[in-house]
């Protein structure tokens, strides 16, 4: 057994709560155009994912092992910059998440790493080179490759029904994109199993390594894997509703055709790219995809606003996850206080993200529904989700329940709790 | 710092090559079974078409079927 330290506690739980807000913000990547073409119900679908991306968790380590070895020195890495670096990504995560964009988790967990690893250590405890070639460029390859791929085959697929005569889309072609849509779904869903719930997996290692609690370069131990897969399918079962409807409806009007070429599309540029140790964000390829097919059918729309402010949030994941990361590095290094401080100031603003999130609720009753977004508002993102259509609330009174007391006082804490560790 | 311009590349390569594939099986494979509610609306068979469709739908899932086997060989 290992002898666990408080610190190392903390770092695990939080760990996890990053699995949790993983799995709830990549749902839709998987989920998202199954859901917006009807090929599955809401709840089924979400509930299709968390199962697969469960069983995905236990089907290897090789990503985890490449997060605890790779990408920072793990020599005189302390478990408070792992538990800095979470703050960093878990925040970032639940923002992006407040305003419906879809971001990618790992980009935040590299870019909190890095920023509280740079305030600890120093520039040179990152590997420069490895940051390039394993984040940035397969960044912008991700959706390049898995959009041109969608939209060829999406125009070769409506082109092969034209060229023959009869475009009807008949029982067996609505029926059969849907089977074909669900088990590219369902790949997905696996793959990201694979990838994501080892990330976590990962850092609990490197925390693990970081304590002295068990041999640098171990594989993660059994009850790290079972938690971190239980974390991540939880969250996917929570379902990111936000992200999933811009990424099924907001970004372009989905055909289950269109659906099945996307979804198809991601599921090979996934597995290819891991396969060849190329490793690329399920969310940057989902949403290339999703593009990529909107362009390739006659007549398809994509919403280029949406897929910029989109575009941003990918740009300020990493540097904004980094600077949450310094940030509260720096605020941990005060002592054991300035780590409770962080502690507090990560669950009141959490709070109050969820808080604020209730204003306008996006469910598995309202996710399909056409709703407006608001143009050119990535500066000011909070406000994005300030104005509540009156008829989202009306038509979900359950969900509009005010918030137990319990959260209110936590959520009011979280008012005074920034401006004292935003230093 | 070294950039592996042949990996991207052939992850480029494999993306389009096997996604575009088997969208367009997987089309075709739609459009025999169209053929057989279309016949069979007409009362005519159309085994040819209905053959080729399983056809396509076979080679889509052996597809499937190696992409799982990509996932579980990861270790």
């Amino acid at each position: 057994m290992e002898s666990f330290s408080l610190i190392l506690a903390i770092v695990v739980v939080t760990a996890l709560a990053f699995d949790f807000t993983n799995g709830f913000h990549d749902t839709a990547n998987a989920m998202a155009t199954t859901i917006s073409t009807g090929a599955l119900k809401p709840k089924i679908a979400v509930a299709m994912s968390a199962g697969l991306n469960l069983v995905g968790a236990f089907l290897s380590v090789e990503v985890a092992n490449t997060i605890s070895k790779g990408l920072v020195d793990e020599k005189g890495i302390r478990p408070e910059v792992i538990f800095a670096a979470l703050v960093g990504a878990i925040l970032w995560n639940l923002v992006t998440w407040l305003v419906g964009l879809p971001s990618s988790s790992s980009h935040a967990l590299m870019g909190g790493l890095i920023g509280a690893t740079v305030a600890s250590a120093g520039l040179g405890a990152v590997h420069g080179d490895v940051l390039v070639t394993k984040v940035l460029l397969p960044a912008v390859a991700a959706p390049i490759v898995a959009g041109l791929a969608a939209m060829i085959a999406t125009r070769l697929s409506y082109g092969v029904d034209s060229r023959t005569g009869d475009r009807a889309e008949s029982e067996a072609s609505r029926k059969g994109y849907r089977v074909g849509q669900i088990a590219s779904a369902g790949l997905v869903s696996l793959a990201h199993g694979t990838n994501d719930a080892q990330k976590t997996m990962g850092i609990i290692t490197l925390a693990l390594i970081a304590g002295g609690a068990i041999a640098p370069g171990s594989n993660p131990p059994t009850w790290v894997i079972l938690s971190a897969g239980l974390a991540i399918a939880l969250g996917t079962y929570i379902g990111g509703w936000r992200i999933i409807r811009t990424m099924g409806t907001g970004l372009t009007d989905l055909e289950p055709r269109q659906g099945f070429a996307a979804q198809t599309s991601a599921a090979t540029a996934i597995l290819a790219s891991s396969h060849l140790g190329f490793s690329l964000s399920t969310t940057h390829v989902v949403s290339g995809a999703v593009m990529g097919t909107g362009v390739g059918r006659k007549g398809g729309v994509v919403r280029w606003s949406t897929a910029t402010r989109m575009l941003v949030a990918w740009i300020l994941t990493l540097p904004a996850a980094a600077l949450v990361g310094a940030g509260a590095e720096s605020v941990t290094d005060l002592g054991d206080w300035g780590t409770g401080v962080v502690a507090v100031f990560l669950v009141a603003s959490s709070a109050a993200i969820w808080k604020m999130s209730r204003r306008e609720v996006v469910d598995h009753t309202n996710v399909v529904e056409e709703t407006e977004v608001p143009a050119g508002v990535v500066t000011t993102a909070i406000a994005a989700v300030a104005p509540p259509p009156s008829g989202t609330i009306s038509e979900d009174l359950t969900a509009t329940i005010p918030a137990p007391a319990g959260t209110e006082t936590t959520a009011a804490a979280a008012s005074v709790a920034p401006p004292a560790t935003t230093v | 710092m070294k950039i592996d311009w042949s990996a991207i590349g052939s992850v480029f390569g494999v993306s389009l090559v096997f996604t575009v594939g088997l969208v367009v099986l997987f089309t075709l494979g739609i459009r025999g079974l169209t053929r057989r509610e279309q016949a069979a609306a007409q009362g005519d068979s159309a085994a040819l078409a209905v053959t080729g469709a399983y056809v396509c739908f076979a080679a889509c899932a052996a597809a499937v079927a190696y992409g799982i086997f990509l996932i579980v060989s990861k270790n």
